[in-house]
């Protein structure tokens, strides 16, 4: 404060005092307006363009806009190589999913005990958010090593030396299933964050209402079910909404731990092996914009409904 | 009522699930320190018999120029972007005009889109403007798709700041870039620390944008690790200390500065 009034009489006598109401506005939107402007072509120009390439027949390295209506759209629909890819993206989903909400809420439930420790368990469930998902591609791809009997490593080694025998499995390259395989690495990466964010739902609920129950004779566990469970809806459902759209766009994971296998084939790889080595503009773009929409039809709402409970605060 | 001693149970699971979280840390350490004597996979759970850098320093040999290119990348990226989302941070909260709750929420939706929707014509327009290949096509793509965050961050926190200390500022005189300048900007430092980490990490850990913007001159090294895990030439045991390596700055940033970096996890998915 000292030093905005001591700059006071200099500022007075350098600039005549503008109409404040319009500078309240105008000023503020002139420090607005590159980032609008950028995020105005960037987001919503480049996605108009990409929805303009998906209704042509651009194939091959020329550009060629010469409009086909939504072609690209059908024959995506009838794709054989699509169709694995909603199936893997629903299974994925599944598995990443309730994954990370069971750990999540799992790990919140134990560290909301109060131990002495929680802090460095908190830290160490939730630095793999910290890491690139190549790197944890690349090192899950050795740890899932799919190889059985005398070459078997990894996990299945791992697995063969302490007895478990019946875990031995192929891992990703599991026929149908494999999907299911890629998702644990992502498990593993993202349910400290499930957890964090189950934690501060925990912390929220007032001591006072677990107190009530358990003067009116509920026991721990009762507690949790018909007290704090349900309190924590809103938390998974936003977990739900933010874990989802991460597994509608999972990528580079995939391409880290196995490379571009139609077998664990993807929308968003598909979309770029189709684009920048089949040169298939039309169809990627299509793609991309099929991604878009799923990925809308979860946030908007999330955000909509994000937005007005913060404004009636 | 419950005492530190009927809760010790609780250590059990939480130990388990340490493990759990841990595995993939120690096969890459375990690895790395390993001679290439002793590496096979048949062993990879035996401890190194002796501590040795070879995997190391092979993985150094391979990924040097691209680590140095990474930092060449994300720490302009991580700057500019942060400066843009503080300023836009700090007129969202505190300067009214109209649009402004329209502004918002389109800013935010930014965030989540799949860059898959827009690929394309980045490509095209960086080429367009001669800046595929180099760096700064990515740093520039890096700057606006981190706008939404980082304003979404300092909007968050100006907005605590009471009303009367820009009020007063504005009697004083000072203009809409004084009190940003001379009121806000210092005591938003935090917020400062929470957006560049945030950037960084999620710059560091990009792999999207590199792959499509940049040439093997220029690649950061997500991107060279993922060729040299790909490859038939480079051993796994090499892969695993170049994935640490690659871990590295983000795990440090994150060991260190855990508390901001948490703020700007959950800002990202609204809950702050």
């Amino acid at each position: 404060m000292q030093a905005t009034g001591t700059e006071r009489g200099t500022r007075l006598s350098r600039k005549p005092r503008l109409n404040p109401v319009r500078m309240k506005g105008g000023a503020g939107l002139l420090l607005l307006l590159p980032s609008i402007l950028a995020v105005l072509v960037f987001v919503y120009g480049f996605i108009g363009w990409t929805a303009r390439v998906s209704v042509s027949k651009w194939k091959g390295l020329l550009p060629d806009y010469t409009f086909v209506g939504l072609d690209n759209y059908k024959n995506l629909a009838a794709d054989p190589r699509f169709a694995i890819d909603v199936r893997n993206t629903a299974i994925f989903t599944v598995v990443f999913v309730l994954g990370c909400l069971f750990i999540g809420l799992g790990l919140a439930m134990l560290l909301d005990k109060g131990i002495r420790a929680e802090g460095f368990y908190r830290s160490l469930f939730l630095f793999p958010m910290a890491i690139s998902f190549i790197v944890t591609g690349v090192v899950w791809r050795w740890l899932m090593n799919p190889a059985v009997g005398d070459r078997a490593s990894g996990l299945n080694l791992l697995f063969e030396n302490v007895g478990l025998d019946a875990l031995v499995n192929r891992w990703h390259t599991t026929p149908t299933w494999g999907i299911a395989a890629v998702a644990l690495p992502a498990v593993w990466q993202m349910s400290g964050y499930t957890m964090a964010i189950y934690l501060a739902g925990l912390r929220a609920v007032p001591e006072g209402l677990r107190e009530a129950a358990r003067v009116d004779g509920a026991d721990e566990w009762q507690v949790y079910r018909r007290v704090v469970l349900p309190l924590l809806r809103p938390v998974t459902l936003s977990a739900l909404i933010i874990l989802g759209h991460i597994s509608l766009k999972v990528f580079d994971l995939i391409i880290a731990l196995a490379g571009k296998q139609v077998a664990l084939d993807v929308p968003s790889i598909y979309m770029w092996t189709t684009t920048f080595d089949g040169y298939f503009f039309g169809r990627g773009a299509s793609i991309g914009i099929v991604l878009l929409v799923s990925v809308a039809v979860l946030v908007i709402p999330y955000l909509w409904y994000t937005l007005r409970n913060e404004a009636e605060q | 009522m419950t005492d530190r001693n009927s809760r010790a149970w609780v250590y059990i699971p939480l130990s388990m699930m340490a493990l759990f979280y841990l595995v993939p840390m120690f096969v890459m350490l375990n690895t790395g320190f390993k001679s290439f004597d002793e590496v096979s996979l048949r062993t990879m759970w035996d401890l190194p018999s002796s501590i040795s850098f070879d995997n190391f320093v092979a993985a150094w040999d391979a990924l040097a120029p691209n680590l140095w290119n990474s930092v060449r990348i994300v720490v302009p990226a991580a700057t500019i972007s942060s400066a843009l989302g503080s300023l836009n941070g700090y007129v969202l909260a505190r300067w009214r005009f109209r649009g402004a709750n329209i502004v918002f929420p389109l800013l935010l939706f930014g965030m989540f889109i799949p860059y898959q929707a827009i690929l394309i014509p980045l490509v095209d327009f960086m080429k367009n403007v001669g800046l595929v290949g180099g760096m700064w096509g990515l740093v520039i793509a890096h700057v606006v798709y981190g706008i939404p965050i980082t304003t979404l961050i300092f909007r968050n926190y100006f907005a605590t700041i009471p009303a009367s200390l820009v009020e007063v500022a504005r009697i004083d005189g000072a203009g809409i870039w004084q009190t940003y300048w001379r009121v806000m900007l210092p005591l938003a430092i935090p917020s400062f620390v929470v957006a560049l980490i945030w950037q960084f990490t999620s710059a560091w850990n990009d792999f999207l944008f590199a792959v499509v913007l940049t040439d093997n001159t220029a690649w950061p090294v997500t991107v060279a690790l993922n060729n040299l895990a790909g490859s038939q030439i480079i051993e796994w045991n090499v892969q695993m200390a170049a994935s640490f390596m690659a871990a590295i700055p983000t795990l440090l940033v994150y060991i260190f500065l855990g508390r901001y970096f948490l703020r700007g996890m959950m800002a990202g998915s609204l809950k702050e």
